[in-house]
């Protein structure tokens, strides 16, 4: 017999608690499986326009993990609602996440409207974490001021759909600006995005990245994510997803019990397209 | 795009600080077409992309240098051993391009993925010329392989110890192959003087570090005359006149 692992999130059910992390997953299609075993997909980071991202080296290989300064490369949030997400909807029953990318409380707003509309989006997940643009994202997200503008400004347009506000982790206390998402009106925080970093090149002495500095991400980040999960969610009413460095069905046991209420897998999709696939078929063989 | 297990039936050094890698996958038949692999080594989180060589039902032959800590432990690694690779990735060459006579340029590893094109076009009977250019006589791979296929090879050193000294740029320009259409893999720096010189009826395999390799996290774009392009999945073969060098 599969046994049930579907949970209850923001009055949707999902087949479990695993969700593709945004930018780890792309658009959802183009995979060697079937991707309905997965709980919910994030989309890549969508902002009003399309962006190029940064300069080329960026992706840097770490210890337990890896470095991205993609710098929210996207195709704008017209080409996500009117192709990405009717080609995932025609493989994917699963719940789809839209992850909203900005650099004014204004952009914010303009794409919460269209992701909104979208028949098919199910969720829409609020970026203000993102540590590879240079103005905006987690520049937004580490200030509370800011915070509470952007928040509030996607909350007047998102009237349909939960919203949920990605964390910065670069933050001196996530707790805090959770707590001004929630008091803007969010419906859930997802904690958190990548840790800022660096690696430098012995041979030249220089940055690896040419945006020098990446999010960092992979398991080596996991009992920091763990930390501000458990800080979140003791300190917030609304549901947490957790995210950062989960790499087996166990880790996402153990984010559950931190107080996440769903869960979501990144990098080790990078290393392995399918590893939302095997951590589920893991939490089905342990949960009681 | 599909995973497979392969196990390593040869690792040898063909040349300085280069190794040939042969692996039998699991499943017999199994042929991944695609431009390259992304192999994945205990120890290091990203997988190391590597272009195929040469492949076979049930077989594929890989070529690495040893530039950093990944390959270092990949040369460490002995007949029996498995790895993990995920195949069947990229765009390869466009054999079809060529009406009838192909200029085939590679520099150092770069002559790897020009092997399994040339075989193409050979068998198609397509006339060819090989430029191959490396920095010394003991850098040299396949020169024989391509020999079999294309009498026309040429080797080309820049410290003169094997073939014609100098750049490539310098043989070709010396040669003036006749040729309809030409495909060129090796350093960017040598690609971009190579498609200068010999204009746009051609295409290059590009070179960026990946974090995938399958087109889902955008971490190796390039930049194309159309924008931005994954170098993984939308190359990394591109037409030398959509390349923004």
């Amino acid at each position: 017999m599969v046994k049930d692992l579907s949970i209850q999130l923001f009055g949707l059910t999902l087949r479990n608690p695993v969700i593709a992390a945004s930018g780890t997953f792309g658009f959802g299609t183009g995979f060697d499986f079937d991707v309905n075993a997965i709980g919910g997909i994030a989309l890549k980071g969508t902002t009003a326009e399309a962006r190029p991202g940064n300069p080329c080296p960026r992706v840097a290989d770490c210890t337990a993990g890896m470095l991205n300064s993609v710098g929210l490369e996207n195709p704008g949030i017209e080409v996500l609602v009117r192709e990405k997400v009717p080609a995932l909807r025609e493989i994917y029953s699963g719940v789809v996440i839209a992850n909203i990318g900005g650099f004014s409380a204004e952009e914010y707003a303009f794409c919460c409207t269209r992701a909104d509309e979208s028949e098919g989006i199910d969720i829409i997940e609020l970026n203000i974490s993102c540590p590879n643009v240079h103005a905006g994202g987690a520049v937004l997200g580490s200030d509370a001021v800011a915070t509470a503008g952007v928040v509030r400004a996607a909350r007047k347009t998102v009237r349909r759909k939960p919203l949920v506000v990605k964390l910065s982790p670069n933050v001196t206390d996530i707790a805090a600006i959770g707590r001004i998402c929630e008091k803007e009106g969010a419906d859930g925080l997802t904690v958190a995005n990548t840790f800022l970093g660096m690696r430098i090149d012995l041979k030249t002495g220089k940055p690896v990245l040419a945006n020098t500095f990446g999010g960092f991400s992979g398991p080596a980040i996991f009992p920091l994510a763990l930390r501000a999960v458990w800080q979140v969610s003791h300190a917030c009413g609304i549901p947490v997803i957790g995210c950062g460095g989960v790499s087996s069905g166990k880790d996402v046991m153990e984010m559950m019990m931190a107080g996440a209420s769903a869960v979501q897998v990144g990098a080790a999709s990078i290393r392995n397209p399918r590893a939302c696939i095997t951590i589920i078929n893991e939490l089905a063989c342990m949960k009681k | 795009m599909k995973t497979m297990d392969y196990t390593i039936l040869e690792n040898r050094c063909i040349a300085r600080q280069v190794f040939r890698l042969v692996l039998a996958a699991d499943t017999a038949d199994f042929e991944p077409g695609g431009e390259f692999v992304n192999l994945a080594l205990d120890g290091f989180f990203l997988r190391r992309p590597l272009s195929v060589c040469d492949s076979a039902p049930g077989r594929l032959t890989l070529l690495y240098k040893v530039a950093g800590e990944g390959t270092e432990a990949l040369r460490g690694m002995t007949p029996g051993m498995r790895l993990n690779l995920l195949t069947g990735l990229g765009k390869a060459f466009d054999a079809s391009r060529c009406e009838r006579r192909a200029l085939l340029v590679g520099g150092g590893l770069g002559a790897a993925p020009l092997y399994p094109l040339c075989r193409e076009l050979a068998a198609a009977g397509k006339e060819m010329t090989v430029v191959l250019g490396f920095g010394s006589a003991e850098d040299i791979v396949l020169e024989n392989e391509f020999r079999a296929l294309c009498p026309d090879t040429r080797i080309v050193t820049m410290d003169g110890s094997a073939g014609t000294a100098g750049l490539v740029t310098d043989a070709l320009k010396e040669l003036s192959p006749a040729f309809d259409f030409y495909y060129t893999c090796g350093p960017a720096v040598m690609m971009r003087a190579v498609c200068a010189q010999l204009g746009t009826n051609g295409q290059a395999s590009l070179e960026e570090r990946m974090g995938c390799g399958a087109g889902y996290c955008w971490c190796c774009t390039c930049k194309t005359t159309g924008g931005p392009r994954r170098t993984c999945t939308d190359g990394p073969v591109f037409d030398a006149d959509k390349i923004v060098w």
